[in-house]
């Protein structure tokens, strides 16, 4: 399928996204103007704070998006009964993206203004110019065009950087982007990336041209460009207006899921199971990266995702490595309650654990049927990781010391493209998920865990225990979910997905009728 | 000349930087209502400093400047500014605004009626010797040195201030515009009969146009009195200008 098919099949939804991308861009960058553009100023009148102003702008513009995402969901900041900061969604997007536009509107207002010619400053002061009048009469309309300059600076980024928002459920095209990151499917990554280029190219065209057209007493005329400011600021009002309102609708289900197939198939089999068997109203909030979706879960934005035993005792309770499958469920259900009054539910049956890879050829030509039979020839091997398998306390540290590997060379890359690079020989060992559909599709062979390193990662749907108590045919129903999923069976949803290009949503409700779970 | 009577009057005035350079030095002098007084001096001999003192754009560090037998650091500085006419190197022009609402700014900020403004600065540009309909919706980059000239000195006049300072109005200006300049400007002072005061290091500029000079060197007076004075002075500096003076003078007539 070419990109053009895949737009004219999808117009619909490519306008939808294309919006949601320019609410998030436009929205942030006026908010970015509205506080950027007044502390710019600020600058120029107490020179000393500039250091710490700009070195917080300057600190916030290093600062990874996930981070910040991370930082900013579990806050609950309220003004006058509107929450401002925290939990998933635009919200949320908005301010981190406003903190990444805030630094080249900031310096470029203070250079401005600064740059204003002195002996203008003083004809203007000598004319009998209040501080006031000098700053809106002579230094702003002088200092435009470089304001002006930062202002399309910073929508650029915040059109790059708006992709990642679909990260905490934001929308906007970063969604066709990580579906095509995760699918390994270019045309869905050009999908997300050609249009949401094309709107940067187009935001700069546009900016350029009010920039030049701004220069001292160009085309357009002051007067007019007060017209054109009035113009823009009442534009973003209603858009913030309508933003900030956005929230979880009261009175039905949000089902979140994390950022890869499997967790938005599961995702989508509870969001329907609960649509079908219950007649609860489902929002569904899908592709949280990282550790959003717990986070968002703590936060009330969500009632319940899919999370993995361990998971949950190492990367949010922070546990030592156990490897009793039985006593990890045990542990977790009793921690979450005690900590979080969150209530783990009955496991949905398979296991995801870390499945550790080779290319089946490598398999049968050199006899590898366990990790310890890999490491004993992998000298020369270079090895292809994800971030999460680097970083975590299960991860490679204790892998490698486990087993006695010592790669050649480690490859550090998003786990969807792993796999891929095992195919095509750019690696030789990934940690890829036991149930990914891709093993399947690239003929690779998972190594047993001989010496039980990976700790047991059973499926679970995860609920905030207040939407238990509030709604007791949700529990029925997840209690009638548990156990019907075997390793197999996910490993096919997922390469209904991943391999054969299916519709999560389909693929789920296939399972829901062969289940006889459905309507 | 005591008589006259005082539009500014400077008192043991002395002006130092934050640093400790001084910059001007106990500097006595009376500007009289309706006389040009002329500033003249090499760069750096305090011209642009004294001008300063007046408008309050600087506060002496000791001594006192009176404006209308007022201490200027009791006047509020806006409303002392709005009485005084400024105009500086062509610079001064603010380029985001046309000829007229460049003459208009003073107006605007005194809250007259933009009719009265409109009017106000085409009268103006007229009296300047420019044609209101071709220029007054031009903006400064439109003009050549000289037109931009003759606004600065419109907009100085614009709220009819009482004082008119000039800071080297005519130094960016080429030879020949500069000399009608200078004539055009001293007939305006003669019809207008306002009091000035005029920086300038050109001893030409400074005898077409001045009542009196007043002659700076290293932020001390060194001399004030009427042009001819200058010429009869034995002091240095003077003698060096007054060579100035005979050299242009000279090198105008056939050898």
């Amino acid at each position: 399928m070419t990109l053009l098919d895949f737009f004219s099949r999808n117009s619909g939804e490519l306008i939808a996204l294309t919006f949601e991308h320019l609410f998030l861009v436009v929205v942030s960058t006026g908010i970015a103007i509205l506080i950027g553009v007044p502390l710019g100023i600020l600058l120029t009148r107490k020179p000393a704070l500039s250091k710490p102003i700009l070195g917080f702008a300057n600190i916030m513009q290093t600062v990874p998006s996930l981070a910040l995402f991370g930082f900013l969901i579990p806050l609950n900041v309220y003004l006058f009964h509107v929450k401002i900061l925290g939990g998933i969604g635009a919200r949320t997007a908005i301010v981190a993206l406003v903190l990444y536009a805030l630094l080249p509107i900031i310096r470029n207002t203070f250079t401005g203004i600064s740059n204003v010619d002195p002996a203008i400053r003083d004809a203007g002061r000598g004319m009998g110019m209040t501080d006031r009048q000098l700053l809106f009469q002579v230094e702003l309309p002088l200092a435009l065009g470089v304001i002006i300059a930062g202002v399309r600076v910073a929508t650029v980024i915040c059109v790059g950087t708006a992709t990642i928002a679909a990260a905490i459920d934001a929308g906007g095209l970063g969604r066709y982007i990580f579906r095509g990151l995760r699918a390994n499917d270019n045309v869905l990554i050009l999908a997300g990336a050609v249009p949401a280029a094309l709107i940067a190219i187009a935001a700069d065209l546009l900016l350029g041209y009010v920039e030049r057209a701004i220069q001292f007493g160009g085309a357009i005329q002051w007067r007019s460009k007060r017209l054109l400011w009035a113009g823009a600021a009442s534009l973003l009002m209603i858009f913030g207006i309508v933003g900030f309102f956005m929230g979880k609708p009261a009175g039905r289900i949000a089902v979140g899921s994390k950022d890869f197939t499997e967790q938005v198939i599961l995702g989508e089999i509870l969001a329907q199971a609960i649509e079908g068997k219950t007649g609860l109203q489902v929002v569904r909030r899908f592709d949280l990266g990282g550790n959003l979706a717990h986070d968002a879960l703590v936060a009330g934005e969500l009632d319940l995702y899919v999370e993995y035993t361990g998971t949950a005792l190492l990367a949010i309770l922070k546990s030592q490595p156990l490897t009793d499958p039985q006593e990890v469920y045990r542990r977790v259900k009793r921690e979450y309650a005690d900590r979080f009054k969150l209530e783990w539910t009955e496991p949905l049956g398979f296991n995801n654990t870390f499945a550790i890879l080779v290319r089946g050829e490598d398999a049968k030509k050199l006899g590898l049927k366990t990790i310890t039979n890999a490491s004993r020839v992998s000298a020369q091997w270079r090895a292809g990781f994800g971030q999460d398998f680097m970083s975590r306390a299960d991860g490679y540290p204790g892998f490698a010391r486990t087993y006695g590997f010592h790669f050649q060379e480690i490859r550090e890359m998003d786990l969807s493209l792993t796999y891929r690079a095992l195919a095509e020989k750019q690696v030789d060992l990934i940690a890829g998920n036991s149930t990914d559909g891709l093993i399947s599709r690239y003929g690779l062979v998972q190594l047993e865990d001989d010496r039980h390193y990976f700790p047991p990662y059973a499926a679970v749907p995860v609920a905030r225990q207040g939407t238990l108590q509030k709604y007791p045919e949700l529990r029925a129903l997840l209690q009638q979910l548990g156990g019907t999923l075997t390793v197999d069976e996910m490993r096919k949803l997922n390469y209904a997905v991943d391999g054969e290009k299916r519709q999560p949503r389909e693929v789920a409700r296939e399972f829901l009728q062969r289940k006889g779970i459905h309507g | 000349m005591n008589n006259d009577r005082a539009a500014i009057e400077f008192h043991n005035v002395s002006f130092a930087l934050a640093d400790g350079r001084q910059l001007l030095g106990n500097l006595n002098l009376q500007v009289n209502m309706g006389e040009t007084l002329v500033l003249l001096g090499r760069s750096g001999s305090g011209k642009t400093t004294t001008m300063k003192l007046i408008n309050r754009l600087i506060d002496p560090t000791a001594g006192e400047v009176r404006v209308d037998g007022k201490a200027t650091v009791e006047w509020d500085p806006i409303r002392l500014r709005r009485r005084i006419g400024y105009v500086i190197q062509e610079v001064g022009l603010f380029p985001h605004l046309t000829v007229e609402e460049n003459i208009g700014v003073v107006p605007r900020l005194e809250g007259w009626h933009p009719d009265r403004i409109g009017d106000r600065a085409r009268a103006l540009l007229t009296m300047v010797g420019l044609d209101a309909d071709r220029f007054a919706r031009r903006y400064p980059r439109e003009l050549s040195g000289g037109q931009r000239q003759r606004i600065g000195v419109a907009r100085a006049l614009a709220a009819d201030p009482p004082v008119i300072l000039l800071d080297e109005p005519f130094g960016a200006l080429d030879p020949i515009t500069r000399r009608e300049i200078q004539q055009e400007f001293r007939s305006l002072q003669q019809e207008l009969g306002k009091t000035m005061v005029f920086v300038t290091h050109d001893i030409g500029e400074a005898f077409v146009l001045a009542t009196r000079i007043a002659l700076l060197k290293d932020g001390e007076m060194i001399l004030l009195g009427p042009p001819e004075d200058l010429l009869k002075s034995r002091h240095p500096e003077a003698r060096a200008f007054a060579q100035c003076f005979h050299d242009s003078q000279s090198s105008g007539s056939p050898r």
